[in-house]
């Protein structure tokens, strides 16, 4: 018998029978029971599950917003979680390696777009004018850059979603968090921050987790997991993606 | 990038209208110091204008200010005989109502002798007066012009000139006429009650009365020996001139100075909940940007540089325009408003103090925000 060896790379997000739990005794609320999932380098990947099945908490714990209660959390390599965050510069630890995305892009209301990109880059102590390039290089990348100097609320939904991607890419992330990036789009808009998110899992090596309820996107991501009462129910692999 | 200054800018009329409310405050505040500043520089107009050394007064008393002092007119000749006493003048002083125009005006009137210490210090326009009779110089507070006659008592006085900035302790403008016409106005009987009191087999009062004597001393003489020299007659006292200023300040405006100390106070400690109660507003507006701050990686330090920056500009932009605002109005007020540089540096400094303290509400409330709100609807 031959057995084949296939080299895969090291997943970049690694999450080991993580539990999580609100209140104790009769208050006890288990948000999250000994999940566990890997997702690899240009891996899209979507949560899925009803309305309080963990799925936002699933994603707070890998962002390391929230503290689990057990488990194991290694990101790009590093062990942040094990019992204890081991990593006491959280705050630090997302600024270089966890990029997020928002159902409201939540983009800063008094900065332009290339500002809001730019941000990131200077609370990484990035020079202003190294900054601003690499924003406007961003924009550009992300099809949106003849907006760069348009506030927010001149924004329509689907500019706005893009400048909040290159937001999320602005300190080259390998991991990035999207929670529900496409509810407040329509289809078309949808299936084309989709596309760009899946551009970017694959040209940057970055690996994209996705709260989501948007049937008409399903199709855009390499693997679904389900989630229900806390609990991973099911993991599909998309045979369209 | 500031993000203190973009966010302003980026709601620049909203940050302006709560300028432009603070200002009122600290322009209110900034006014009750000037008022005070005023209420003493004006009482000490008074007392420092003759330019003397001593003054004697009735004994018991430590007018003519703080209290009534009446002494007989030959007291002047009596203090003018102390050695080191260069000259000496007998002077009165008293608040009158009269009725100008359909006006009612207040005068406070300081009889004076002519030649003699105890009249106005600078004529600002016309002359000084040159008749023993019925000629007044006025201060210009008082809205009369020259030549402009008056009637104070039973006789019409013609204004022969004007001072700037004379005016009593409850801020009455001052008028000068000479020691008779004073001493007429004061203590001459209307001619009823004079009647009445022939009638009774009583004679008319004297009216040679002064309120107090005011002494040049000679630079080689201590004053403190003159007014040593003028105690030994029982029935009169006497001070130097700082003691009479320091009886001015101490007693005739003590009260109003702590009226208005606390006065300002009180307007400071609202000033600080005001300004509290807008940053943590501006804070709770700002709760969704500052959870999304702290989520893609921005520190602590971050956002209390946000609010405090923002609290300091608030502050500080309003102080100015307040002051800017009192200096440019503070002639319309009805009593002066004596605005000191280090007056508008030391509440500038309260502001500051006070925006950085008030600002502690919101810098607890931002560090509270987690930055999981930031995710979902």
């Amino acid at each position: 018998m031959i057995v084949s060896e296939v080299t895969r790379p090291a997943p970049l997000v690694q999450v080991h029978k993580v539990s999580k739990h609100f209140g104790e005794d009769e208050t006890r609320v288990d948000a999250l029971r000994d999940v566990s999932l890997e997702v690899s380098p240009g891996q899209v990947v979507a949560l899925l599950g009803p309305s309080g099945s963990g799925k936002t908490t699933l994603l707070n714990v890998i962002g390391c917003i929230l503290e689990p209660s057990s488990g194991r959390i290694i990101l790009d390599g590093e062990v942040v979680y094990d019992g204890r965050w081991l990593r006491s510069d959280l705050r630090r630890l997302r600024l270089e390696k966890v990029g997020f995305i928002f159902q409201f892009h939540n983009l800063l209301p008094f900065l332009n777009s290339t500002d809001n990109v730019a941000v990131v880059l200077n609370l990484a102590g990035y020079a202003a004018a190294e900054a601003k390039r690499r924003a406007v290089e961003l924009l550009d990348y992300l099809d949106v850059a003849h907006r760069r100097d348009a506030m927010p609320a001149s924004l329509s939904g689907g500019e706005a979603q893009r400048v909040a991607i290159a937001r999320a890419l602005a300190n080259h992330p390998r991991i990035i968090l999207a929670d529900e990036p496409t509810a407040a789009l329509d289809s078309q808009r949808a299936g084309i921050v989709m596309d760009l998110l899946r551009k970017v899992a694959a040209e940057q090596d970055a690996a994209i987790l996705a709260v989501t309820h948007d049937e008409k996107i399903f199709d855009r991501f390499d693997r679904i997991f389900h989630l229900r009462d806390g609990a991973l129910e099911t993991e599909t692999s998309n045979v369209f993606g | 990038m500031n993000l203190a200054y973009r966010d302003i800018r980026h709601n620049l009329g909203r940050f302006l209208l709560t300028c432009f409310g603070l200002s009122l405050l600290l322009g209110v505040v900034l006014s009750m110091i000037g008022i005070y500043r005023g209420l003493v520089e004006d009482a000490l107009t008074l007392v420092r204008t003759p330019g003397v050394d001593v003054w004697v007064v009735e004994s018991g008393t430590r007018g003519p200010f703080a209290e009534s002092s009446r002494i007989p007119g030959d007291t002047r000749e009596a203090i003018a005989r102390l050695q080191g006493v260069e000259a000496a003048g007998a002077v009165t002083y008293q608040s009158i109502e009269t009725s100008h125009k359909g006006n009612k005006l207040r005068f406070y009137v300081v009889g004076y002798e002519l030649g003699r210490p105890g009249g106005p210090d600078q004529i600002v326009s016309g002359r000084t007066i040159g008749r023993s009779r019925y000629e007044m110089v006025a201060d210009r507070r008082a809205r009369l012009a020259l030549g402009e006659g008056i009637q104070l008592g039973r006789d019409t006085f013609t204004v022969v000139g004007l001072t700037d900035g004379q005016v009593s302790s409850g801020g009455d403008p001052v008028v000068y006429v000479t020691l008779r016409d004073s001493q007429e106005l004061q203590f001459e009987l209307a001619p009823p009650a004079a009647r009445r009191e022939i009638a009774r087999g009583t004679a008319p009062g004297n009216t040679d009365t002064i309120n107090a004597v005011v002494a040049h001393v000679s630079p080689n003489v201590p004053a403190d020996s003159v007014v040593i020299s003028a105690r030994r007659w029982k029935h009169l006292a006497a001070t130097t001139q700082a003691g009479q200023e320091h009886i001015l300040t101490s007693s005739v405006v003590e009260r109003a100075r702590k009226q208005i100390g606390l006065f300002t106070a009180i307007l400071l400690m609202v000033s600080a909940v005001i300004i509290a109660l807008i940053l943590y507003t501006m804070t709770m507006d700002k709760l969704r940007e500052i959870a999304t701050l702290k989520l893609i990686g921005a520190s602590d330090r971050t956002i209390i540089g946000l609010i405090l920056q923002q609290a300091l500009a608030m502050g500080i932009f309003g102080f100015a325009l307040g002051a800017l605002l009192i200096t440019t109005i503070k002639d319309f007020f009805p009593r002066r408003v004596v605005l000191q540089p280090e007056d508008g540096l030391a509440l500038a400094a309260v502001v500051i103090l006070v925006c950085v303290v008030s600002s502690g509400l919101g810098v607890r409330l931002a560090l509270k925000v987690d930055p999981a709100t930031a995710l979902g609807g």
